[in-house]
């Protein structure tokens, strides 16, 4: 994998297509579930949405409160999805994470979550959400040609919840100069 | 409790979320599995040594009647069981007039052991090995020990057994 290339989510530059949620789908890796949520903010008065995918966590708080131990991140930082034959549906992982990604697919009895389409971001390509969103608020690349591409923006990986601070493999991007997201 | 003061929680490292670590068994964990399970074995075979050697065998004085001996034909043998034991056994009425009572288990893999009729020996069919029928001792084959034997009493044509193990 090139480690060279990140993922930056723009939330602000997501413009609700769900071309990603498509995108998402379209792969059988996943049984035509999408990995990628695109949520509403404050229907009742905006029509700003947002975009989570996986933020792949240092320390992913999922793998941590898993009992079956179904959940593991490998040497490129990746937090895979849950093992198939481990997973017990119990939805801890659904309960633990601070970003909402992990869903239990009742279908499955199964957690379903993003791993960064770990066959395409193996072998040097995007990962597919990446290269289908048409306003860039999904973004897979350098660093330099985000900073190139958004001089007023700054990527940050640390967010703090209360007493947790999580560090992530994803990057948001943020108003210039900060360097962390404070969730209170 | 903060994320930064569990990282060295038993658990954690028990469990780790990193495939590689997870896969890594170290040098160090594999030879303390090693004395743990070898030193479990040593202390569980101690015991059992331990207490084979402070509590000696209790023998019981009780008889048990068993059949009359005209009942079995010389040469023949009836197999009983001791009233509140699982145990088999065999009492052998043999050629020279005498009677000898075997447990049925052979002392190799437990395969129930059958008087050969006009030899003088006892035979277990599994791997061909002899004991002797007058005194239960092993003559051939794979098993390690003689037959357990049962003290026969004869009261006039009455045969009773004793001296089993409680």
């Amino acid at each position: 994998m090139n480690s060279q290339l990140e993922f930056f989510v723009d939330m602000q530059r997501c413009i609700g297509c769900k071309a990603c949620e498509m995108a998402c789908a379209e792969c059988e890796t996943n049984g035509q579930e999408s990995m990628i949520h695109v949520n509403y903010v404050e229907r009742a008065t905006s029509i700003q949405t947002t975009v989570q995918v996986c933020m792949h966590c240092d320390d992913p708080v999922c793998a941590n409160v898993c009992p079956a131990d179904a959940i593991s991140k490998d040497e490129f930082g990746i937090v895979h999805t849950a093992n198939t034959e481990r997973c017990i549906g119990c939805s801890n992982c659904v309960m633990a994470c601070p970003f909402g990604v992990p869903k239990k697919v009742e279908k499955y009895d199964m957690m379903m979550k993003c791993n960064m389409c770990y066959d395409r971001t193996s072998i040097g390509k995007k990962p597919m959400c990446a290269t289908v969103c048409p306003s860039g608020a999904l973004f897979f690349g350098t660093r330099e040609q985000i900073a190139e591409m958004r001089p007023n923006s700054s990527p940050v990986n640390q967010f703090v919840f209360g007493k947790e601070v999580v560090k992530t493999k994803v990057h948001l991007m943020m108003p210039k100069g900060s360097k962390q997201l404070v969730v209170e | 409790m903060a994320k930064e003061e569990n990282t060295q929680e038993n658990w954690k490292q028990d469990f780790p979320v990193k495939k590689e670590q997870s896969l890594q068994v170290s040098r160090r964990d594999f030879a303390k599995f090693l004395v743990f399970i070898s030193g479990g074995l040593m202390l569980g075979s101690g015991f059992i040594a331990a207490k084979a050697l402070l509590s000696p065998e209790e023998k019981s004085e009780q008889e048990f009647f068993v059949c009359k001996k005209s009942e079995i034909p010389v040469g023949g043998t009836r197999s009983f069981t001791i009233k509140g034991e699982g145990t088999p056994y065999l009492m052998i009425h043999l050629e020279d007039g005498s009677a000898h009572a075997y447990e049925q288990k052979c002392t190799h893999l437990s395969c129930a052991v059958f008087y050969a009729k006009g030899t003088g020996k006892i035979e277990c069919p599994c791997h061909h090995g002899f004991f002797d029928a007058a005194t239960g001792e092993v003559l051939a084959g794979p098993p390690p020990r003689a037959l357990p034997k049962l003290v026969v009493v004869t009261k006039g044509d009455d045969l009773y057994v004793k001296h089993y193990r409680i």
